[in-house]
């Protein structure tokens, strides 16, 4: 016997529409199970989780301040899967944006006035998309594998804003800690309404980021290229498109959005670089992207749930007591639940006696 | 449809629930960089939240929040408890010292206990740390005497001016007893992660030390050390349960007396915002039992732990040259605070460069 997985010929468009919500009635039914299991009031844990984070406006300014460097980053990360470049290395290139923004503020921070943001945000774009040129014209000029280089630059650029922050950008007030001076009040990132709570317009920008690839993406050639050069590269050089332009092109636009993000995160949220700027947002950005179907609104909404569920684990943690470790199995729950619904209205699962004649099986 | 109307249910019953006041007098609430099973840094500062929990009964609620990331995270778990009804909140990483004194400045009537940090900017901001090198200085003695080779290893976590303290402190110590001894230092950049430092603590024994310290807060190089069958410090906890033939002694950061004081403080409407640097007179470092030395070994240890108890001796007294020879402390002559603070100088018979 085997269990093989048959591609539906005509999903349904209902279910299609209705999958996250059924997915996150899965979870509230899992969770609820393990939360009993574990001996705490299921209705109290999932209050906890999705709804209690939402029930202050402070805290809402939180979610976005959470969600705005997963979002941007993911839809940098959306485009170059698309056209089947597997940037890993988002990581990287969002520290490197941070440390490229941060010139002017911590080399400089006699310079003042109100041009010092907007040069560092573009500095913060530009060192991004530096770094992610690094894998891209490896790829497309000696076919190395993308996935490693960017994968291995991440722990470069680690380690080099860990030396930049204990040596020459050391704050020279700051009794040999590890960190850099503050930065001045005009290198910061200002909030939107600063009056309830501390969101910053990194989120401001991650929605202006994927209204404008959206249009990319669905409206224009440089789109359908994009998508032509995932799905079939050799389709797309009868069509004269260009693979290595491609490559360099969706690297560029990636590794620009996690540079933004980066010195969006270190101006806005935290106010000067530390030896660890990031919780792994390029990395978490990748399930993001994934969870948003690749579709840059899809994205926007997919970086807000994981949001909520970072901010639900902290609130349980408070209200109930339960581990950090519960909160991130509870976060694997809802993570699995997305990806099975999604998975089961396109395909179905058929248990067979021997291999199928009919069907794709995957 | 009907789970759906079950949770809508739940979710209102919930409102209800959290409505409720708690009938404790004051919420002590901790916030901990790692996971509070490492049985090193974060372990020990939740042993100090039970303390505090028992100590008081049901006159004091505690909540804590591990494995909160220093950076941006950490302000939202900070500003959650203060916003969660928490009457003194304690941060315990350094890192979180910029955003306990930004959430401190929004809610003046919330009190702020920051662990090794400097900075009290408004004064519902308290600093509180230990004076860890003093036991260093115990262990350098019993690795100079222990050892067979001359030579002990140290597992570094971050060059910040703490950890430096605790190198200097021990080859001072160990170099009190055997001039010539020698100490080699990793440095693993990160606090907790028991691959790294099990790794650094294979390839110090490699390099013939025989005696591993560490200044990080997993398990992993007590084990290494276990089954290489050498000698080995615990750090922040007790850890002879993970080397009972290996543990020669082990820092304890007890910070129980100290949560207990200022909670109490907070109940008594006393609290006032100080910056305290307690060490063994007050009970905050505390040694493990010494364990597997000889008897005239164990004597001198104790001799020590007594000196430095009483203040009869602290060990950044002079003469104590820098790394590249030249004088620091003139006999007799004690370092001051500031430099203390700030250390970023090995002393001399450190066999290492210090990451600048």
């Amino acid at each position: 016997m085997r269990v093989e997985l048959v591609r539906r010929p005509h999903p349904s468009a209902l279910y299609g529409a209705l999958s996250p919500f059924l997915a996150l009635l899965i979870t509230a039914t899992l969770g609820a199970i393990m939360f009993a299991i574990l001996g705490k009031a299921p209705h109290l844990a999932l209050y906890a989780y999705f709804i209690e984070p939402l029930t202050e406006v402070w805290s809402l300014h939180e979610l976005l301040v959470k969600a705005a460097p997963l979002i941007l980053i993911a839809i940098g990360l959306s485009v170059c899967f698309l056209s089947n470049n597997w940037n890993i290395g988002a990581e990287g290139q969002f520290i490197i944006g941070a440390i490229f923004g941060s010139v002017l503020p911590v080399m400089f921070p006699e310079f003042r006035g109100p041009f010092v943001l907007p040069i560092m945000l573009l500095m913060g774009i530009l060192g991004g998309m530096t770094y992610a040129a690094i894998p891209a014209l490896l790829k497309a000029k000696l076919n190395t594998n993308e996935i490693l280089s960017s994968l291995m630059l991440v722990y470069v650029a680690q380690l080099f804003l860990d030396w930049l922050v204990r040596g020459p950008w050391r704050n020279p007030q700051g009794f040999n800690f590890p960190e850099s001076r503050n930065f001045h009040a005009d290198a910061v990132l200002p909030e939107v309404i600063s009056a309830s709570g501390r969101a910053h317009y990194g989120f401001v920008f991650a929605i202006i980021a994927a209204v404008v690839m959206w249009y990319i993406l669905n409206r224009t050639l440089k789109g359908f290229e994009i998508r032509v050069m995932g799905q079939s590269p050799r389709a797309g050089r009868f069509a004269g498109f260009s693979r290595a332009g491609t490559i360099l092109t969706t690297f560029l636009i990636a590794g620009g959005l996690a540079g933004l993000a980066g010195i969006s995160e270190v101006s806005g949220a935290i106010g000067q670089l530390r030896p660890v700027i990031s919780p792994g947002y390029g990395f978490t950005a990748i399930i993001v992207a994934f969870l948003g179907r690749l579709n840059p609104l899809g994205i926007v909404a997919a970086g807000l749930v994981l949001a909520l569920s970072y901010l639900g684990g902290e609130a349980a943690q408070i209200s109930l007591g339960v581990s950090n470790k519960v909160a991130n199995v509870f976060q694997g729950i809802l993570l699995f639940s997305v990806l099975a619904c999604d998975t089961l209205i396109h395909y179905r699962v058929r248990i067979a006696g021997r291999p199928s004649a009919e069907g794709q099986g995957v | 449809m009907r789970n759906t109307t079950k949770f809508v249910l739940a979710a209102v019953a919930a409102f209800g629930l959290a409505g409720q006041a708690s009938a404790a007098e004051v919420k002590a609430c901790f916030v901990y960089v790692g996971p509070i099973g490492d049985f090193g840094w974060s372990y020990q500062h939740d042993q100090g939240r039970l303390a505090v929990e028992e100590e008081f009964g049901d006159k004091v609620e505690t909540a804590y929040l591990e494995s909160v990331p220093e950076g941006a995270d950490a302000e939202r778990a900070i500003e959650r408890f203060a916003r969660s009804g928490c009457d003194i909140i304690f941060t315990t990483s350094f890192g979180y010292m910029d955003p306990t004194n930004k959430i401190a400045a929004k809610f003046p009537d919330v009190k702020f206990e920051h662990a090794t940090g400097y900075k009290r900017e408004t004064p519902n901001v308290s600093v509180y740390s230990s004076k860890f090198y003093q036991g260093r200085y115990i262990q350098g003695q019993i690795a100079a005497k222990v050892s067979e080779t001359g030579v002990a290893g140290y597992i570094a976590s971050f060059p910040i001016p703490e950890v430096v303290r605790g190198i200097n402190s021990f080859i001072l110590g160990a170099q009190s007893i055997d001039p010539d001894f020698k100490l080699k230092v990793v440095w693993v950049n990160t606090w907790f992660d028991p691959g790294k430092e099990a790794d650094a603590a294979k390839a110090l024994i490699d390099q013939g030390v025989d005696i591993i310290t560490q200044h990080t807060d997993s398990t992993a190089p007590m084990q290494v050390a276990a089954e290489r069958g050498i000698k080995a410090f615990g750090q922040a906890s007790d850890m002879a349960n993970f080397g009972p033939e290996t543990q020669l002694t082990s820092i304890i950061d007890d910070w129980a007396p100290y949560y207990v004081e200022r909670v109490k403080a907070v109940l008594d409407g006393t609290w006032e915002s100080q910056d305290v640097w307690h060490g063994m007179a007050e009970g905050n470092v505390v040694m493990a039992p010494y364990a597997n030395m000889p008897d005239d070994v164990k004597e001198m240890a104790q001799e020590t732990e007594a000196k430095i108890t009483s203040g009869e001796f602290e060990p950044f007294t002079g003469p104590i040259k820098k790394q590249d020879g030249s004088e620091w402390l003139a006999e007799g002559e004690k370092a001051d605070i500031g430099t203390m603070l700030g250390m970023n100088f090995y002393v001399e018979g450190v066999d290492d460069q210090l990451p600048q």
